[in-house]
């Protein structure tokens, strides 16, 4: 019994990190109806922001830890501010699929230059807040996980804030539901979409510094999976919204878990796309999203 | 249509132009090298390649091999699947190597060996211990030992004897072929002496969070843990193991020989008193280690570890058979290498047997105060 | 004008593919081993061109099909005929039981590629992208859990039977195929469903059925590519067919163009050059007067990221390829 509660804060912990990165595919995708490739490569960067930034922080405290993250994120938004505006928006008008390349493209130019600039190798990623483990029983809660979960409430709430109760919020929302017509109504649709794709991206920056905080061997290769199994998170949520984000991220994480700790952990991989294609078949809204019918 | 398929020619045009150029520099001897000296085992290919760089100086420096200098060819195979074959196709063909030494990691020796085996060029690994490496062929051969004696007869006899762990976990890297054939060789002696492989578990290369598995590990109270991998993983699993709570001693192979294995945050405290056996350690006995170690550490600034050793040895041997052969011809360099007998390696005496296998003993060193310390030799 | 000899063609091309083969020994290893890669990177893009270009479909798990025709031909050649055949075998009977192989290979691929594309057509766009992406992935993980088929550490020891005989022959035949389908009732159906799918379904096309014809036959000469790849690289194993992969065949179809077979064939060609081109440039020193010569290691490492950069910038300046000159108009579509 205990290995399985145990199981479920892993599971948690986990899906927490992916539960963040969903939100920025959301996001992306609810505004813009594209799924942005790159999103799992600022992840990466914002990572390696945290490592150099944190590297010249020579005592990991809480103070210290929220300043690193902080910065980090603001770098990363302002990323994906310029990667949108300038490999994005010039295609607006252009097919899906081309856009969709352009994504994959700006995807495998950050992984490169990454390598380039970061060096191949895995590196070792700072202790940004301090480490301890509480016990109970046979139970372990670390405090990397009670950071990684408590960042993640937070930075989720304050998104349903965000989204849900200021202007911007409201314009972002009209523009997901159409763009001509918000427009229209006075909507500065340029400022809208950057700020977010400013958003997505700082969320992806904090993910990735809590993933270099609970793994702590980075490189520049590491956004692919958990960009891949984010994505995965977010249509199984319903893609588009944002609880359903955040709730298929830690579904992923713990159904993950459990599989991995089980005989057929070698097929783990295949679980999150399994839950995809099942999902888009069955369900294409996904769990709590509503299906959007198709203009014709 | 017809415009297709004279674009279809377009690249035969290139093939022809292409054919059969370079000849040989008659004053040197090429001597091809493939490592991994960028990515996840980069510590390996950095070591083993500086290794031989300062084996081939020395030569070069008396004088060369059969009154010629040795040029040494170097390809980085960036610790991937696939780019090895290409590289030594490439060393073969176009340089014209007379040899090719490499690699550390056994997946990436299997990659070029069918090769080089094909080709008729001598193979020499530094340190790939999986037996399938030199199974593939009489081209192909390895101056440190295999699996079935680290696996059986060192790891598997210091756990019962040493750590006297009756009641063992073991957590493979089912992508390295290294690591499956370490798991099974050490569950067969390990088994056939008494003793219990309580669970198995398993992940692959690009995995991070592996507190899944060793909470399942956890559950079944093990007396320690057989982690035969790489260094990479073996760090994040030791730190998340004793997250987890688990205290146990932790012990592996000669995968987790690197200086980053213990670097990072809570990486020494993690591993303090762990085990690993390996082929070499700069403390250990021998006049030629200690003149290799001397050597090392002022060129590079740092003591060489096993794979460096082996870097020099797997160079020294393929000299040493050169000049036995007095040709740089491939067959004749095969059978000198075959016969190679009592040569005074820095690792140790060493013969290469029938199956092209280097008889040795292998060291187990300890994680103590942050350091790698020697604790024992284990004979064959 | 093009069109109008098809056949000839064919035979035309069959007939340099057996004169490569004979003379193979003749041109150095290194150089047929570039020529080979050539010829399967040729097939592997014309038939994921009828999927993406033609049909308009986006697939970008192409390489689990190429992933299913390796094994399955590896396991017949390697398990199956020593059976049949014990050794001694003469090359005929090697050469009949290798072609066999192959389309063995490629008809298995198809039947996955039908598995795949029934359920997945009915999504579009992005959805579909990241479908076959997925299946890609899931028949990666399905070959690295068969044990029998060498597991996570693949499968050693294939026998070398590709030449540029076959790889051209190939290479050939699937252009062929290709054309002359695109030039038929379903070339004309694909075309309709890419254009305008729901115009397409007015007129009574079964748009559906389109799709995964498309996608089979795509899907049956991706396999083929793969047990000639196989056959090449004498050891496959599940990493090789991944999602990076899939990626690269879909950059030549972009860079040749979307529904441009020749086009596709020479950005195969280039892409397939170019990495080779830029290690020889690396590892090339140019000699400098009194001085240590430059090394030209850098460039190595550069290479993926100009290709990166390539990519982006072809998006942005030249999405219809770099080496469309017909005028098969690309439709803009709206958002």
């Amino acid at each position: 019994m205990t290995e399985f509660f145990q199981q479920l804060i892993n599971g948690l912990s986990l899906g927490a990190m992916y539960a963040l990165l969903a939100l920025g595919y959301t996001l992306v995708y609810g505004v813009l109806r594209f799924i942005n490739f790159a999103h799992s490569d600022v992840f990466m960067v914002g990572a390696f922001a945290g490592l150099y930034v944190g590297r010249s922080f020579h005592n990991s405290s809480v103070g210290n830890g929220i300043l690193i993250k902080l910065l980090s994120m603001l770098l990363c938004a302002v990323l994906g501010i310029i990667i949108e505006r300038f490999a994005y928006r010039p295609l607006r008008q252009r097919s899906k699929l081309t856009v969709l390349i352009t994504a994959i493209g700006v995807s495998l130019l950050l992984e490169n230059a990454g390598q380039l600039v970061f060096g191949a190798n895995p590196q070792a990623f700072p202790q940004v807040f301090p480490a301890q483990q509480f016990t109970k029983g046979d139970l372990i809660i670390s405090s990397k996980d009670i950071v990684v979960l408590g960042v993640t409430i937070t930075l989720v709430a304050l998104l349903q804030f965000i989204v849900l109760k200021t202007k911007i919020g409201t314009a972002m929302r009209a523009v997901s539901f159409n763009a001509p017509a918000a427009s229209l109504m006075g909507i500065n649709i340029n400022i809208i979409i950057s700020f977010t794709f400013g958003l997505g991206s700082a969320l992806a920056a904090a993910a990735g510094i809590l993933w270099g905080y609970k793994f702590p061997k980075i490189d520049p290769l590491m956004g692919i999976a958990p960009g891949l199994t984010a994505f995965v998170a977010a249509v199984l949520g319903g893609i588009g919204n944002i609880p359903g984000a955040a709730l298929g991220g830690l579904l992923i994480g713990v159904i993950e878990t459990f599989v991995r700790g089980s005989r057929w952990s070698t097929w783990t991989e295949a679980i999150a796309f399994v839950l995809l294609i099942a999902m888009l078949l069955f369900r294409p809204a996904g769990l709590l999203g509503k299906l959007q019918p198709e203009k014709v | 249509m017809t415009k297709r398929f004279f674009v279809l020619l377009f690249p035969f045009v290139l093939a022809l132009a292409g054919c059969n150029k370079g000849g040989n520099d008659a004053n040197v001897i090429k001597v091809g090298e493939f490592a991994s000296l960028t990515g996840s085992e980069a510590s390996f290919g950095r070591s083993s390649h500086n290794g031989t760089l300062i084996a081939v100086d020395e030569i070069n420096a008396t004088g060369g091999l059969l009154g010629k200098k040795i040029e040494l060819i170097t390809e980085d195979d960036q610790s991937k699947d696939g780019e090895s074959k290409t590289a030594v196709k490439k060393m073969i063909s176009r340089d014209k190597v007379v040899a090719i030494l490499g690699e550390v990691a056994s997946g990436r020796s299997l990659e070029a060996a069918p090769i080089c085996q094909q080709f008729k060029v001598p193979q020499i690994s530094p340190s790939s211990t999986n037996p399938k490496v030199t199974q593939i062929g009489d081209y192909i051969f390895r101056v440190c030992f295999e699996d079935r004696f680290q696996g059986g007869a060192v790891l598997a006899k210091f756990a019962l004897n040493s750590l006297k762990a009756k009641r063992i976990a073991i957590l493979t890297d089912v992508s390295a072929a290294y690591s499956a054939g370490l798991t099974t060789y050490f569950k067969e002696q390990f088994i056939a002496n008494g003793g219990q492989v309580v669970i198995e578990q398993k992940f692959t290369k690009d995995d991070k969070d592996f507190k899944a598995q060793l909470t399942a590990i956890k559950a079944q109270k093990p007396d320690a843990i057989f982690m035969p991998i790489y260094y990479g993983p073996a760090t994040l699993i030791a730190i998340q193991a004793r997250e987890l709570g688990i205290k146990v001693p932790l012990f592996g192979g000669d995968g987790w020989e690197a200086p980053e294995l213990i670097q990072g945050p809570g990486a020494a405290e993690a591993l303090e008193g762990c085990y690993f056996s390996t082929h070499f350690a700069p403390d250990q006995e021998g006049s030629h280690a200690k003149e290799f170690v001397a050597k090392y550490e002022k060129r590079f600034g740092i003591k060489p570890d096993a794979m460096a050793a082996l870097g020099y040895d797997s160079a020294m041997v393929l000299a040493d058979a050169i000049k036995r052969a007095n040709s740089t011809e491939g067959a004749k360099i095969r059978d000198a290498l075959a016969a190679t007998k009592d040569f005074e390696a820095v690792t140790g005496k060493m013969s290469l047997d029938a199956e092209r296998n280097a008889r040795k003993p292998a060291v187990i060193i300890q994680i103590k105060g942050g350091k790698f310390v020697y604790k024992e030799t284990v004979n064959p | 004008m093009f069109l109008s000899r098809p056949r000839t063609c064919l035979l035309v091309a069959i007939a340099i593919s057996v004169v490569s083969g004979a003379i193979q020994h003749h041109i150095d290893p290194y150089f047929v081993d570039v020529l080979t890669s050539i010829g399967i990177n040729i097939t592997l893009a014309v038939s994921l061109n009828l999927i993406n270009g033609y049909a308009g479909q986006f697939s970008l798990g192409h390489a689990g099909f190429m992933a299913v025709g390796a094994y399955t031909s590896a396991a017949l050649t390697m398990f199956l005929g020593p059976k049949l055949f014990p050794s001694a075998a003469p090359t005929v009977v090697t050469m009949v039981w290798f072609l066999f192989a192959l389309l063995a290979g490629g008809c298995v691929a198809a039947l996955a590629g039908l598995f795949v594309g029934t359920p997945s057509l009915r999504l579009r766009g992005d959805y579909l992208a990241i479908v076959t992406l997925g299946f890609g992935q899931i028949i990666a993980v399905i070959f690295r859990n068969i044990e029998g088929l060498g597991g996570a550490l693949g499968l050693n020891g294939i026998p070398a039977n590709t030449n540029l005989f076959w790889v051209f022959g190939a290479a050939a035949l699937t252009t062929y195929v290709v054309t002359t389908m695109v030039n038929s009732t379903y070339g004309r159906g694909f075309l309709a469903t890419h254009d305008d799918e729901v115009a397409a379904q007015a007129m009574g096309i079964d748009t559906t059925r389109c799709k995964v014809i498309a996608f089979v036959v795509g899907a049956f000469f991706a396999g083929i590519a793969g047990g000639l790849y196989g056959h090449f690289t004498l050891t496959i194993n599940p990493k090789g067919f991944d999602f990076t992969r899939s990626i690269e065949i879909v950059v030549m179809v972009i860079v040749g163009g979307m529904g441009n077979t020749t086009g596709v064939i020479i950005a195969a060609t280039l892409l397939t050059l170019l990495p080779e081109g830029l290690r020889t440039l690396a590892g090339m020193d140019i000699p400098l007067p009194g001085r240590e010569p430059l090394s030209l290691r850098w460039i190595g490492e550069l290479r993926p990221l100009l290709y990166s950069i390539l990519l982006i910038s072809l998006m942005l300046l030249r999405p219809q390829g770099l080496f469309t000159w017909r005028s098969r108009r690309v439709k803009l579509k709206a958002t």
